[in-house]
């Protein structure tokens, strides 16, 4: 069972509550009772801005009572295999059991790996190529099947068809040593695929893998290693009712609108320390209108934005402007990093010195304005943002106030040969208001020292595939400059970084990295892949950041926060770090 | 009048085809034309960081390396006469009028098109009967006391109408009524009218008012217009001379008139509102055909796309033959031929 | 002997944002039983308008009336909208111009008549229908019970106006106004229409008035003849007076340009120069003085006094500055013979 320290909700109530309520001789443990002009209608905790953060806001182990969610889009699929959305793999541990899941805990501490199908970590040979999983005893599936091993094995070899399940991530069908011509489990169904995953016993599971990878617990976390019972399994169509191993089963789904969760009495908590499961009804409704969902959270009528984007911008004002509102948000940084690609393809920024001239001559405190203020993002000095393993802040071209320097912008110029500045294209997605804002910030601010910038908007859909993404064209029409932004996959650094720094996966279309081809940066990765210690991995990946920074390819703009409004009536409330959200497991709801 | 409609049905079915030939070739020849290719087109529907051999993989089932021609033609013979749908576990049958799988969400179109239609319907039938209503009643009473206190208040609050857009009105609305004074249901509410009937009205009714609103103005000027200009016949002149009462002058002889060119405004109204009421669905969070459409086309969902744009086109065409019918109905010197 | 029809003084204004417009301006006549009297003048000198006040079609508007109008005893300028109503379609009735727009077009022609019937008969739909039969069959349209059945633009414009006849003769009405009954009708269908309404009047021996742009349609018609201009009389007298001894030059107009079945339609020997006066702006004095060709000959009244409608023999009254004997002499010597020898 989860302990929480009562120094952790003392904290949450804020301190001068908790002098009030040592002073009357109440307990912190319990709920504070009256006082205060934004209590929560329900009596709970006192709200407080940033109030779940770091922290368990309103803790509660009571259960019952339904919880109500709702997106503004809707999931990729809730197909674990086919899944890949950050809120839906946070999500789908509520209906389903990985062999390993994040610990559902506020902060750092949710950042750290802990068994849930699966008795322990992975137990790795060696040479870090064979990973091993014992599975715990007496998890059944909705219907009173036990699991075993095999359906573990059997969700991994699936989710191998990328032709049925495109969406979720390729991590395990490139790591793990398949045989060859291998077409996943619906295809090859009497495949012998021993060379990737054994299962010598029901409750013992062996990955073995090309090449040694020391990540591979945070691989198997992913939704993509939840059992799938085979003789349930409908391909296309099993997104439609998953076979629940976790709390919660569907009750109701129908896609495009919505679904209800309810209590799976198949599931037994003393085979699950992870989980408090405490409503005992979850609905949840997708494609609602994101301004009338915010409102809809002021008023209580909803408790949770799933799809973790965090209030529109036209509710911004209105909450920020508000002391009652503005009590009930956290505001917490995200794994999630909003930059510039600064591409050598295109001259004169080829040559490192122009390149310095464009770090040099942006300025990054109208960078942070253009993405939506401090309640947007903090300054980022470079590509690992503050709540991963390697992130440092990086002084390079550290100016003040973050206004940039024309100085030094110029004498780089200079020494690049283009002493009264050069012409050049930023393209940025059409749709997004914010990375509009950010090229005409840059426009603005390039234009100090004579760099004239000329915006390219693109479509969002095509801008990786047909545009910015596509070296030839990105040559042909001198976009010199490309605003960018990327998100953590998982709370690893190499989940985050390895896709926009590794040279060697540079497609003929279709690219995320645009401007960073460093041979050393490759080198560094593969080592990085093969050392097991986190503490030494952590180091290395800020040597890779300060290196790319060096070479002056990327120009980090902001790490990216968002505001999020705890709903009315919500206990248990914390944003783990490794969800970067409302960790969903946690969540109750006030009776 | 049997060869009319049957010559009005196959004209029908013709703009079908013409509509669903430009819809494909604007969401698939026109790309690539512009160079996208099948890879491109499939790089859409995979999640992020897939390697080229799922984006291959993809391109291969959704058929983007087949001619254009092909893949129309496969479209509809889906619609005439059903398809067969890998689910990757076994094949399933799209009966016709099979408008494909949705590249999205592998569901299929028709069943979901005829889903969100309950909804749509139901937003636009309970519009259409306020908006007619109150809109014609407001005209005829401005047109009878033109120039009075009610006609100026009428006719300016009618203005105001027409101009201000549905997500301005609707969010005010919710505001309001929902979120301020709790009388309505807050947005995305809905439930069947099969399932309970006076939550179905309570859950629209505020959409409806919202959308009947924007649409009441209207008719209420063209109700007020029409009037005006019936009232001021000489047919009506002739029916006051025999000695009929003002009453009966006014409603059986002025707003039969006045209200027939309305009709063609009203059906094509209706219909182009079948297709998707798409703001009034957005700022309610109605999930009707509106917003399936809006969603399909950000999401590039093209079946989806293909689907809610014939479905929309359908109804479009569909009310005007029933407006041209029912016109010659009650205009006598309109007999079809 | 009373007369049944007496119009004093009757004052019809109109306010608008440009002014009052004074329509009819102080007419007065009489009508008895079985006569028929032509009211003649161009368009917009309130001859309909007059029509439409007889019948009390102007209450409810914004019309200002005033006078008095006497129907067999009864005064409607002060009576009350419904008494006026009962009166309208049963004891007054009235044949519009041009049937096409004047009747639903999408109501049967029977269905029209019926209705028309219905309002002041108290019997059943069956009973209305062989009403309406009939009536059509008496204004002579052929094939009546199937007739009956068609709509408005399915009649030809002599039988549309024959089914108007219908309509409004179906009460038996004692008072007749018909509104230039026969402008859209082509000349043979013209002459017939007249002559069945001359037998019609016999028949139901009614009071009838004609109103018309045209004295050719009143020639044969008509016991008495009124010339308005400007919304006031001008000239009245029996058909013989206005024919044969007409005193206002406006009058002597209206004969030049008449129109005859002997002559070419569009030749017109005398006609009037200028158009129309303004009703808003009538002008001073006498209101055709910027028309008229002998205005240098009233002294200087012309455009300062109005002259007053004085009678000039056995009933015959003329509204003109000039001297009787000036008037009779031009008649005689100038005009007369210009219009004999054409």
């Amino acid at each position: 069972m989860l302990r929480r320290r009562p120094t952790i909700i003392t904290a949450a109530l804020g301190a001068a509550l908790a002098l009030a309520l040592s002073a009357c001789g109440g307990t912190p443990t319990q709920s504070p009772g009256q006082g205060g002009a934004s209590q929560s209608a329900a009596g709970g905790a006192q709200d407080v801005a940033d109030g779940a953060i770091g922290k368990i806001f309103n803790p509660s182990d009571k259960k019952g009572g339904t919880l109500k969610m709702a997106n503004t889009a809707d999931w990729d699929s809730l197909d674990p295999g086919n899944t890949y959305y950050g809120y839906a793999l946070n999500f789908a541990r509520l209906y389903g059991r990985a062999l390993l899941m994040f610990k559902s805990a506020p902060g750092a501490e949710g950042n750290t790996l802990v068994p849930d199908l699966a008795e322990s970590l992975g137990k790795s040979s060696d040479d870090l190529k064979t990973w091993t999983y014992t599975l715990r005893k007496g998890v059944k599936f909705e219907d009173g099947t036990p699991v075993t091993s095999k359906d573990v094995a059997y969700a991994v070899a699936r989710s191998y068809d990328k032709e049925v399940f495109p969406n979720g991530p390729t991590y395990l069908m490139a790591l793990l040593n398949w045989p060859k011509d291998y077409k996943g489990a619906l295809k090859d169904k009497d495949a012998d695929i021993s060379s990737a995953i054994e299962t010598p016993d029901d409750q013992t599971i062996v990955f073995k893998l090309k090449e040694p990878f020391g990540l591979f617990d945070y691989i198997v976390q992913m939704p993509m290693t939840m059992p799938v019972p085979q003789a349930k399994d409908t391909g296309t169509k099993y997104q439609e009712h998953v076979i629940s191993t976790g709390p919660y089963k569907f009750e109701k789904n129908e896609i495009g609108k919505g679904f209800t969760l309810v209590r799976n009495d198949q599931w037994d908590p003393a085979t699950d320390p992870n989980r408090p499961a405490l409503p005992d009804r979850i609905e949840v409704q997708t494609k609602v209108n994101a301004d009338d969902l915010d409102n809809r959270i002021i008023s209580g009528d909803v408790h949770v934005a799933v799809d973790g984007l965090g209030v529109s911008a036209a509710a911004l004002p209105k909450i920020l402007g508000d002391p009652a509102q503005q009590a009930r948000t956290d505001n917490p940084t995200q794994q999630r990093t909003w930059y510039t690609s600064v591409i050598p393809d295109v001259p004169p920024l080829d040559n490192i010195e122009c390149r310095k001239a464009v770090q040099f001559a942006a300025d990054r405190s109208s960078l942070q304005r253009a993405w939506g203020g401090e309640t947007g993002g903090v300054v980022a000095t470079g590509l690992i943002p503050p709540s991963m393993a390697g992130y440092k802040e990086i002084a390079t071209y550290k100016t003040d106030g973050d206004k940039g320097d024309v100085e030094k912008a110029k004498q780089a110029l200079a020494a690049c040969g283009q002493p009264n500045g050069f012409e050049t294209n930023i393209s940025y997605r059409t749709e997004r208001t914010k990375e509009k804002a950010a090229a005409e910030s840059l426009q603005q601010s390039l234009a100090r020292v004579g760099i004239k910038l000329t915006l390219k908007p693109y479509p969002q859909d095509d801008y990786f595939a047909l545009y910015a993404g596509k070296p030839a064209y990105v040559k042909e029409n001198k976009i010199g400059l490309a605003v960018n932004g990327w998100g953590a996959d998982y709370p690893d650094t190499y989940g985050f970084l390895q896709a926009i720094v590794d040279s060697r996966d540079i497609r003929a279309a279709g690219n995320y990295n645009l401007s960073v081809k460093i041979p050393e940066v490759d080198k560094m990765i593969d080592q990085i892949k093969g050392e097991a210690d986190a503490t030494k991995r952590g180091e290395m990946w800020s040597q890779v950041d300060q290196r790319v920074m060096e070479e002056a390819v990327v120009l980090p703009n902001v790490y990216a926060k968002a505001l999020f409004l705890r709903g009315k009536g919500l206990t248990n409330v914390f944003v783990s770090d490794s969800q970067a959200m409302y960790d969903y497991v946690g969540l109750g709801v006030q009776q | 009048m049997g060869t009319y409609i049957i010559r009005r049905v196959i004209g029908a079915v013709a703009m079908l085809v013409i509509v669903s030939i430009v819809t494909f070739a604007i969401f698939f020849l026109v790309p690539r034309l512009a160079g996208a290719t099948p890879e491109g087109f499939a790089a859409r529907y995979v999640g992020r960081t897939a390697t080229d051999e799922t984006i291959k993989l993809v391109a291969q089932r959704l058929g983007f390396y087949d001619p254009i021609a092909v893949q129309y033609g496969r479209f509809v013979k889906g619609i005439v006469a059903g398809t067969e749908y890998d689910t990757g576990t076994t094949v399933e049958h799209c009966p016709a009028p099979c408008m494909g799988y949705s590249f999205i969400t592998q569901q299929p179109v028709w069943p979901n098109l005829l889903d969100r239609m309950r909804i749509t319907l139901s937003l636009g039938i309970g519009a259409a009967i306020l908006w007619a209503l109150g809109g014609m009643a407001t005209g005829v009473l401005s047109a009878l006391r033109r120039g009075s206190f009610f006609d100026r208040t009428a006719m300016g609050v009618a203005l105001a109408g027409v101009s201000l857009p549905i997500f301005f009105t609707g969010m005010i609305a919710m505001a309001f009524f929902s979120y301020g004074l709790g009388w309505t249901a807050p947005g995305g509410a809905w439930v069947d009218i099969t399932i309970d009937p006076v939550m179905w009205a309570y859950n629209l009714i505020l959409p409806w008012i919202t959308l009947a609103l924007l649409f009441a103005a209207t008719y209420a000027r063209l109700t007020r217009a029409g009037m005006l200009e019936t009232m001021g016949e000489d047919y009506i002149r002739t029916a006051r001379a025999k000695g009929l009462v003002e009453r009966k002058v006014v409603v059986k002889h002025g707003l039969r008139a006045a209200l027939t060119p309305l009709l063609t405004v009203f059906g094509l109204d209706f219909g182009l509102l079948m297709g998707g009421a798409v703001l009034t669905e957005k700022t309610f969070s109605l999930n009707g055909l509106g917003k399936y459409a809006v969603d399909a086309i950000e999401n590039n969902d093209l079946p989806a796309v293909m689907g809610v744009t014939l479905m929309a086109a359908l109804f479009v065409v569909v009310a005007s033959l029933i407006v041209d019918l029912l016109y010659a109905v009650v205009d006598p010197r309109v007999r079809l031929s | 002997m009373n007369d049944f029809l007496e119009v004093k003084d009757l004052r019809i204004h109109f306010p608008t944002e440009d002014g009052l417009v004074r329509s009819v301006d102080g007419l007065s006549f009489a009508l008895q039983r079985g006569k028929t009297l032509g009211i003649v003048g161009e368009s917009g000198s309130g001859k309909s308008v007059t029509s439409l006040g007889i019948l009390g079609l102007h209450k409810g508007s914004s019309a200002r009336i005033s006078g008095e109008i006497w129907l067999d005893g009864t005064e409607l300028v002060g009576a009350t909208q419904e008494h006026v109503r009962g009166l309208r379609g049963k004891k007054m009735a009235m044949i519009f111009q041009d049937p096409l727009s004047a009747m639903h077009p999408y109501y049967t022609v029977g269905d029209q008549i019926i209705e028309a019937y219905r309002i002041h008969h108290d019997v059943t739909k069956k009973v209305a229908r062989k009403h309406a039969i009939e009536m059509l069959g008496r204004v002579g349209i052929p094939e009546p019970a199937r007739r009956v059945d068609d709509y408005p633009h399915q009649f030809s414009g002599g039988m549309r106006q024959r089914a108007m006849i219908a309509m409004a003769l179906s009460n038996d009405p004692e008072l007749l106004i018909a509104d230039e009954p026969t402008t859209a009708l082509d000349v043979t269908v013209q002459a017939q229409i007249l002559d069945l309404m001359r037998d019609l009047q016999r028949e139901f021996n009614s009071a009838l008035i004609i109103i018309t742009h045209d004295l050719g349609v009143v020639a044969e018609l008509s016991d008495d003849i009124l010339v308005m201009y400007g919304g006031k009389c001008i000239e009245y007298g029996t058909s013989d007076d206005i024919f044969y001894r007409p005193e206002h030059p406006y009058t002597w107009g209206l004969l030049g340009s008449m129109p005859r079945l002997d002559r070419e339609r569009t030749e017109r020997l005398m006609p009037i120069k200028g158009s129309p006066p303004s009703l808003i702006n009538v002008p001073p004095g006498c209101a055709f003085h910027p028309r008229c060709p002998y205005a240098e000959r009233t002294a200087g009244k012309a455009d300062t006094e109005v002259p007053a409608l004085a009678e000039t023999e056995g009933g015959h009254l003329v509204r003109c500055h000039m001297d009787k004997t000036e008037r009779r002499d031009l008649w005689d010597n100038e005009i007369k013979p210009v219009l004999e020898t054409q």
